[in-house]
């Protein structure tokens, strides 16, 4: 079967990000960007189910300015087959993502697609229920383990408290929880192979979406900083401030 | 204006993160809990104070909190409310932004704060920024971060319970079955104390000193990614920007190093105490209490004094 992954550009997770004085929004320039963490653990989901005879081409898809093809040429590295960039200067949320994705399903016709179940940027944890939404498909959110099974899916879930196993119809939309695999780094030769694999390049508007955002964002602000406390010398101090400063135990 | 809550419960009661949610959704108008599975539960939701109506079903659709039934019923259900709220819980994210997009509205998640009927305060990487958000969509679909909201009080209310009804059965996905840990300690996001452990902790034998001392406190226990990722701890421990938000009154991080990715999980707490080795650790930087010392040699310690009054 055909796999759509979808893979979204976002600051780096090692980045300390910075307000920007005017209250607009975090400071993006000039910092690294990387491909989102839980997407990279979705390409090598995708690239496992190939490697098992699963799926048979891996179609990774990114939506954002012109540099997106760099995610994109990362997830072609890391074992996908070809690329489509859906470029748009300006903000997508989760929703008009969801819209664009749509119609790239519409004419790629995947039968699963995986995606991270959260982008560490916005945190919105959206865009693959919202898909799954749009197209009428099951969703097994928060994945920990995908078995493809009696022409279904059988997903572990990571839900409060534990594990939940469903089984999906085919076809379905899986978003990926920290601990479904351990992303391969692409080997150099792989890079290179990369550099030959096609990225199509369409815009929002090729595809009939409108990505007009339906949030306006007011302002921008530092949370409330916490002050760091004292050093205490020894147990016997921690507790007695528990007990009779803090007055927490 | 009518707000509409999709609860969670633990099979007797609603969760603390849906009274945090019941708080949220007072702001902004009347306040309507819908509540599938044990009758218990629906009227638990009826005792909440600030509660106007509970709309419950026991129909076995809907058990399981399968995201498409119940996406389906709470789009058949919207017009009638203005606003549909739920916890920020696994079951809440699961659901909301599917009924968003039915809706044809954008999801707004995880909310700290209410600002008036349209206009939202989100955290944003991981907590290192906040975001006030004003939606344009007519109807809202929210997510309520419980952390950031004190519960409204369990009981104080006296709504009538009333039959919810049923939507169509989209036949997509079946519930095979869960693996849910029982345990005698409070619930991690609803807990009064939580203590946490991390990688320095080395094994998962050496995480029963965390268990020790979590139950002399009657706390919860809590773990960094670290941790999590070493086995020490199981997956739902993890508290973080992608595991648990927590916000107790008293969070005790035990050999946790400080990641920003933790921190984002824990910084709302009202008094962190760190135990760590290295007085470099970024964690001291949030502590109001620190102690530099080997956790094996402290904990037992910190053990003791406790046991004396």
């Amino acid at each position: 079967m055909k796999l759509l992954v979808p893979v979204k550009r976002v600051v780096d997770y090692n980045v300390k990000v910075r307000v920007k004085a005017d209250q607009t929004g975090v400071e993006t320039a000039n910092v690294k960007m990387s491909m989102n963490p839980f997407d990279e653990i979705a390409v090598e989901e995708a690239v496992r189910l190939k490697e098992k005879g699963i799926a048979t081409e891996i179609i990774a898809v990114s939506a954002g300015p012109a540099a997106c093809a760099e995610q994109i040429r990362t997830a072609l590295a890391m074992g996908a087959d070809r690329g489509i960039l859906i470029e748009h200067d300006g903000v997508l949320e989760p929703l008009a993502v969801a819209k664009l994705l749509k119609a790239v399903i519409e004419k790629e016709s995947p039968q699963l697609v995986i995606l991270g179940k959260q982008a560490i940027d916005d945190d919105m944890n959206a865009t693959g229920q919202m898909l799954a939404a749009l197209m009428g498909w099951p969703q097994g959110t928060y994945a920990s383990k995908v078995e493809s099974e009696d022409g279904g899916l059988k997903v572990t879930r990571e839900v409060d408290g534990g594990l939940e196993r469903l089984q999906l119809k085919l076809p379905a939309i899986v978003t990926t929880d920290l601990r479904l695999n351990e992303p391969r780094y692409a080997s150099l030769p792989n890079i290179m192979k990369a550099r030959k694999k096609p990225i199509e390049n369409v815009k929002p508007a090729d595809l009939g979406v409108d990505v007009t955002p339906r949030l306006t964002v007011l302002k921008v602000e530092e949370p409330p900083k916490r002050q760091a406390g004292k050093k205490v010398g020894s147990v016997q101090e921690l507790v007695d401030k528990l007990r009779n400063e803090a007055k927490v135990i | 204006m009518a707000v509409l809550i999709l609860a969670d419960h633990d099979g007797s009661a609603v969760t603390q993160p849906t009274r945090s949610a019941v708080a949220a959704a007072t702001k902004l108008g009347d306040v309507t809990v819908l509540v599938f599975g044990p009758r218990a539960a629906a009227d638990s939701a009826a005792q909440v104070a600030g509660v106007a109506r509970v709309l419950h079903s026991e129909d076995a659709l809907y058990a399981n909190g399968l995201a498409e039934p119940v996406s389906a019923l709470l789009v058949s259900m919207a017009p009638e409310y203005s606003h549909l709220l739920a916890p920020a819980s696994a079951a809440g994210k699961n659901v909301m932004p599917r009924v968003a997009a039915l809706l044809d509205v954008q999801v707004i998640s995880d909310i700290s704060g209410v600002v008036d009927a349209d206009t939202f305060v989100r955290p944003i990487y991981a907590g290192n920024a906040m975001a006030t958000v004003k939606s344009s969509d007519a109807k809202k679909v929210i997510t309520v971060r419980a952390a950031s909201f004190d519960p409204a009080p369990a009981t104080g209310g006296s709504a009538a319970v009333e039959a919810a009804p049923k939507g169509d059965d989209p036949a997509l996905s079946t519930f095979l079955g869960a693996e849910i840990a029982k345990s005698e300690r409070p619930e991690l996001t609803a807990a009064k104390i939580v203590v946490s452990g991390g990688r320095a902790m080395g094994s998962s034998e050496n995480f029963h000193i965390i268990e020790s001392i979590a139950d002399k406190l009657g706390a919860a226990v809590g773990a960094s990614r670290a941790a999590v990722d070493a086995g020490y701890a199981p997956n739902d421990h993890q508290v973080g920007q992608t595991g648990k938000i927590v916000a107790p009154d008293l969070y005790i991080a035990v050999g946790i190093s400080g990641a920003i990715q933790h921190l984002a999980g824990m910084k709302d707490s009202k008094v962190i105490v760190a135990i760590n080795k290295d007085e470099e650790a970024p964690i001291f930087s949030v502590a109001d209490y620190g102690l530099v010392g080997d956790l094996f040699k402290v904990m037992p310690e910190f053990e003791a004094e406790l046991a004396k009054k």
